[in-house]
């Protein structure tokens, strides 16, 4: 089982230079927002350990919402280049692969950055920046690029065989699907090695034993929890206001070039330290769930979404949401409101302007007007994303796995043909 | 409250067509205007005698006339609607106004706007005039109201005639079986996503603005004057269809004898309207999909399994509270299942209707009709262009990933671009009467879209306020 990095590595712009790092990284794109995989500066396409990847300027246009909704927030942050990709593998590993394939690229594109000088150590100044991600999601554990790249192609080659022989029954196609997936190279899957698995049983473990130590304090906080929770509920101010037409042609242009779309959205959080460690510890808890309970496919229902993370900036003043999601940002928006809106509302009700909520988990998202155009408000668009697989969605990479499973252990009777009708 | 007495009012504010689609009117004209002078244009659509539901439902109506605005037929007529709060952005930027839109919708390469007969850039529809009427009648009817169309009001774009037989569409299915039981009484309580099964009622928000949609909430629309309440979004689109293409093709695949019972697959429903008798229907819409998670009786793929999932807010249904939350938390079921759930948000009320002649299937496969040009003028009402009509279009129709699928679009409807990757999107899979799954490639374009917009259609009073001078 392959193990999955993630980064987060931002740094503040130098004064002036947003339209010049602007056009550099659209020179990295084939059309709005979507990278060439063999661009210039950083080909993304040549490190075969990336799932997804960004280039994206950090500017939030909501900041200005503090004037109005927040006094206590300073009205300005600095804007961030950010750059943000999942991966196969360890950090230092991917980090020293990054330099040797894009190190003179990276060196430009982060030369727009203050405190990049030419003679600056790419890799430690990398790690310098790198911002700890308050919570992380993928959608399949260990299911690493390669395992991907060759299920797809033995999912190829399976149904050009099933094509070519489209009449015949199953059990009849079985020797012949059997004799077309040989000519396709699978690499054996590997178990987790033993010390991550004790280390994956260790973190498991630390919410539950904490729980328990923290009961009598738990047990103690509740009343004053809830009714702290509850005036803020009802008095925390709601900003959802009519979206820009000009601004959603400009986001729209980057979406639905494949079936996966990137997403970028910012935000301050509610102003005090209430909303703030709430924050901390439910994005704590998402990130448990994550790692522990939403491994195979799914988050709670929502099953499109390839890579997910939650990011503080600024001293926790605000956080950085960033997805690699499968559809349309209607239908994504459709499976927040109807599908998980209760986890939405648990990851996002400690933004300022958020949907009223009841209980941290009802109203919110199910809001549907509000909770889209709030979403719209704080969406920025992503200037460079790359995703290593195109046209290939969860569902397909999940098919593909079973196809391969089927593949490995001839499956008989109803089951063949269930096998066969999935290719 | 009585709620029939509330509906009856509403009857008098609400063009007729929201609630009726006309069927035994066999005549249809679809008047496409551009506004020259906007005071004379609004004194003569004034003068229209606009047929409201409360008149459809008092007498059998020999005469039905309906008026919609393109948003660039409200700016020409006057109406600042960029000002106006409340009207949806897509209605605001047109059909065909963004290529970002086309490229959602599907509308690409043959079924471009760039191509469109009407609908895109100079060719832009102003007004849509609807005249339905017997078939022996709508000709003289159209003369005598164009007839006393004053020159200097508006300009002849197109008119686009439809034909008989209603409720049948040219490739020879019937078609409009499925429509959603619109809520007019108020008798529901709905507030967003928990009706874990399936219901073809549907509140009335989702079709007329200014009424509780699904989510329990009055979204937004221009209340400035009164001009949105109960007024709706009308989307038209024109399409032609490749009917001798299309028989051709499923003979060549499934020989003569096959062609038709390999279409219906296709379709998900049988020639007559009928479901597919796997499904054990009780009549022609009292069916689920919930049975056939798989799709081994209506293929995952077909026409009205995208067009209509009929799924709940949850695939595994109403089962108790525990169970209920456990679900939610996605601890049961498995995803592909659960890639197309709460089919209520995205309902549409279909009111197309064919143009052309289309010739008899059988005689087509027989290689004995000629097909001359036919399609569908595809019309229907909703209240959220973004959640209703181009969700549906969109991330269903168009798309090949429609529930968890991939390389197959609408069976019938899809363009077969491959998408970005490169990947084919022209198969279509489904399972034959013995339980064995088949898979074909290289389905051609049976479908190509010829003109479309996106217009409101007032409540009456709306229409008024939309036309009347300013003081």
């Amino acid at each position: 089982m392959i193990r999955q990095g993630h980064i987060f590595i931002a740094s503040p712009l130098r004064f002036g230079v947003r339209v010049e790092l602007e056009r550099t990284l659209a020179s990295m794109t084939s059309s709005p927002g979507q990278a060439e995989p063999e661009n210039w500066l950083v080909p993304f396409g040549r490190l075969k350990r990336i799932h997804v990847a960004r280039f994206v300027v950090l500017d939030d246009p909501s900041l200005r919402d503090r004037i109005a909704l927040a006094e206590s927030l300073p009205v300005t942050e600095p804007v961030r280049l950010a750059f943000i990709a999942d991966y196969d593998g360890g950090d230092a590993e991917f980090l020293e692969a990054l330099a040797v394939v894009a190190g003179p690229g990276l060196r430009k594109i982060f030369g727009f950055c203050i405190d990049f000088e030419p003679r600056t150590d790419l890799i430690a100044w990398m790690r310098a920046h790198r911002c700890r991600t308050a919570a992380n999601y993928i959608n399949w554990r260990g299911r690493g690029t390669r395992q991907i790249a060759e299920e797809a192609a033995l999912h190829r080659a399976l149904r050009a065989a099933r094509l070519a022989h489209r009449t015949e029954d199953p059990e009849t196609l079985w020797p012949i699907l059997a004799q077309a997936g040989q000519a396709v190279p699978l690499t054996p899957l590997q178990k987790m090695p033993l010390l991550h698995r004790l280390g994956d049983i260790a973190h498991f473990l630390l919410l539950p034993v904490l729980a328990l130590v923290l009961l009598p304090l738990i047990v103690l906080g509740l009343l004053p929890f809830v009714l702290l929770l509850r005036r803020r509920e009802k008095t925390d101010p709601v900003l959802a206001p009519v979206p820009d037409r000009e601004r959603n042609r400009m986001l729209s242009a980057q979406e639905d070039h494949d079936i996966t779309n990137q997403y970028s959205a910012i935000g301050s959080l509610k102003p005090g330290r209430f909303r703030r460690w709430l924050a901390v510890v439910i994005l704590w808890v998402i990130g448990w769930g994550a790692r522990h309970i939403y491994r195979k496919g799914r988050l709670a229902r929502v099953n499109t979404i390839h890579f997910a993370s939650w990011t503080f900036l600024d001293d926790r003043r605000r956080v950085y949401f960033a997805s690699n999601y499968d559809g349309s940002r209607e239908a994504y928006n459709d499976d927040f409101i109807n599908k998980v809106a209760f986890g939405l509302n648990l990851s996002f009700s400690n933004g300022l302007g958020y949907p009223r909520t009841d209980w941290l988990i009802r109203g919110g998202a199910r809001r549907e007007e509000d909770f889209k155009r709030y979403l719209f408000h704080h969406q920025i668009p992503t200037q460079v994303w790359f995703k290593a697989f195109p046209g290939l969605s969860n569902y397909d990479m999940a098919r593909n796995a079973r196809i391969r499973a089927g593949f490995e252990a001839r499956p008989r009777g109803r089951a063949l043909r269930r096998w066969i009708a999935e290719i | 409250m009585n709620g029939r007495r509330e509906m009856k009012g509403l009857g008098t504010d609400v063009q007729a067509l929201v609630g009726r689609g006309f069927g035994s009117l066999g005549g249809a004209r679809y008047v496409l205007l551009q506004v020259a002078q906007p005071g004379a244009a609004r004194a003569w659509l004034r003068s229209l005698a606009v047929t409201t539901l409360a008149e459809a439902e008092a007498r059998r109506l020999e005469r039905v006339c309906q008026l919609a605005f393109t948003a660039a037929g409200l700016r020409a007529l006057g109406l600042p609607v960029d000002d106006v709060p409340g009207f949806a952005p897509e209605f605001l930027d047109g059909m065909a106004g963004d290529p970002s839109r086309s490229r959602r919708l599907g509308d690409v390469e043959e079924s471009a706007p760039e191509y469109w007969r009407w609908g895109s850039g100079e060719a832009e529809p102003h007004v849509l005039l609807m005249l339905l009427a017997g078939e022996g009648d709508i000709a003289a009817w159209q003369d005598a109201i164009l007839g006393a169309m004053p020159p200097d009001a508006c300009t002849l774009l197109r008119v686009n005639d439809a034909s008989g037989p209603v409720g049948r569409e040219p490739f020879g299915f019937v078609d409009g079986v499925s429509q959603p039981e619109v809520d007019w009484e108020g008798t529901l309580r709905p507030g967003g996503a928990k009706d874990r099964d399936y219901r073809d009622r549907i509140a009335l928000g989702e079709f007329l603005l200014g009424h509780g949609n699904e989510y329990g909430f009055v979204a937004d629309h221009p209340v400035q004057r009164g001009i949105g309440r109960n007024g709706t979004y009308l989307v038209y689109r024109q399409l032609m269809q490749d009917v001798g293409g299309f028989w051709d093709w499923t003979a060549r695949i499934a020989g003569r004898d096959g062609a038709v019972a390999l279409a219906e697959r296709m379709v998900g429903r049988g020639i007559d309207g009928q479901p597919l008798p796997e499904l054990a229907a009780h009549g022609l819409n009292g069916f689920t999909f919930a049975g056939d998670p798989d799709g081994i009786a209506c293929p995952v793929g077909a026409h009205v399994r995208r067009a209509n999932p009929r799924s709940g807010d949850d695939p595994q249904g109403r089962r108790g509270f525990l169970r209920d939350v456990v679900s939610s938390l996605g601890f049961k079921g498995t995803a592909i299942h659960d890639a197309v759930a709460s089919a209520r948000f995205h309902r549409l009320l279909r009111r197309g209707r064919p143009y052309g002649a289309a010739p008899e299937p059988l005689a087509v496969i027989a290689g004995e009709a000629v097909a001359q040009e036919c399609g569908l003028h595809f019309i229907c009402l909703n209240a959220s262009l973004a959640r209703q009509f181009e969700f549906v279009q969109g991330s269903w129709i168009a798309s090949p990933y429609f529930g968890g699928l991939s390389g197959e679009q609408d069976p019938l409807l899809g363009n077969r671009c491959p998408v970005r990757s490169g990947q084919v999107t022209d198969a279509f899979a489904w399972h034959d009467g013995d339980g064995n799954p088949r898979l074909v490639a290289g389905l051609p374009r049976f479908v190509t879209v010829l003109g479309g917009a996106y217009f409101f259609l007032p409540g009456i009073g709306g229409l008024a306020r939309i036309l009347e001078d300013a003081p």
